[in-house]
């Protein structure tokens, strides 16, 4: 077993609890997952699975990814990430969604919806100065430190710039449905990313 | 076609009467009390439907005493029962927000001549 599974962000939906509430979910196409290779103290110096997600095709390998993959002889993968393996876990073990249940906590990990470079509004949520009667000062962060004493800005200091497409881990998000013949799992609420991005769905480390 | 709309269309409900603003309605909720399932009829009239596929929703306003009291029922709610269409109105407008500032005589919709 391993302790999560790659997979792709389909988009939002809703569903309908039993007593009639809507529950806003994302779908995500999780899995199956190969593993490729096992990771060991002995020889890494860590433990781990590494594993395969999503079909590549032949011309599109190089010669060094076609040697590896050729070790665990389950074919070409476009994604290759790790995750920890718990218990028995070989390579050529193919793990899918259904290493999740209804009503689980688990942690997704995705890539942001890059914004680019930004100025503190958007990126800090500052408030800005006021628009009219000859405002000098309408998206600006203002100051940004004292004089003489300390005489530096301090380490962490909100500024404009790159905002977004960074990798961001939702946790704690509740598993409504599992359905292993889609390979689909629905997720209460939103996920990091755009829809096909990459996604790592962990079992919560808080549940 | 795409999993989201596969999944939307498994939810979608078959046997929804045609009805519009304007129509008198009589709407069968489920209510469960502990373990027990009853259901309760709301009739008022449909001032309002958005159609936004599976989150499509309707709008019915009734006259509880001399307080006006509208609910906003999802289309495709589980907990709906059954849709009745007591009484099809005649109105000029898609939303008919104009009828929460009518009282009595004013507020009455005439029914719609069918031919």
């Amino acid at each position: 077993m391993i302790n999560g599974l790659l997979g792709k962000k389909i988009g939002m939906s809703q569903v309908f609890a039993a007593d009639g509430q809507r529950i806003p979910v994302t779908v995500l196409e999780a899995g199956p997952c190969t593993v490729l290779q096992m990771k060991t103290i002995a020889t890494d110096g860590y433990e781990a699975a590494q594993v395969g997600f999503v079909e590549k095709e032949s011309r599109r390998i190089n010669k060094p990814e076609m040697g590896h993959f050729k070790k665990a002889g389950k074919g070409a993968f476009a994604f290759v990430r790790e995750f920890n393996a718990l218990g028995d876990c070989a390579v050529g073990d193919q793990f899918s969604c259904d290493m999740f249940k209804p009503g689980d906590r688990i942690d997704v990990t995705g890539t942001s919806k890059g914004k680019g470079f930004q100025g503190v509004i958007k990126r800090w949520g500052f408030s800005g100065g006021r628009a009219t009667h000859g405002s000098m000062f309408k998206r600006r962060p203002g100051a940004i430190g004292q004089s003489a004493s300390p005489s530096k800005v301090v380490k962490g200091k909100k500024m404009p710039g790159q905002m977004g497409n960074e990798r961001v881990t939702t946790q704690n998000l509740i598993v409504v449905e599992v359905r292993p013949e889609q390979n689909l799992i629905l997720v209460r609420g939103a996920i990091p990313g755009p829809k096909n991005g990459l996604v790592e769905i962990r079992q919560g480390i808080k549940a | 076609m795409n999993i989201i709309d596969k999944l939307e269309l498994e939810q979608i409900k078959k046997d929804i009467p045609r009805f519009k603003a304007g129509d008198t309605l009589k709407i069968h909720v489920k209510i469960s009390e502990g373990d027990k399932q009853r259901i309760q009829i709301y009739q008022g009239v449909c001032i309002k439907r958005v159609n936004r596929g599976l989150g499509s929703s309707y709008t019915v306003r009734k006259m509880s005493g001399s307080i006006g009291v509208e609910r906003i029922f999802p289309l495709h709610s589980p907990s709906v029962d059954k849709i009745e269409v007591v009484r099809v109105g005649q109105v000029r407008r898609a939303k008919l927000y104009y009828l929460r500032n009518l009282r009595g005589k004013a507020a009455r919709i005439s029914e719609k001549r069918m031919v």
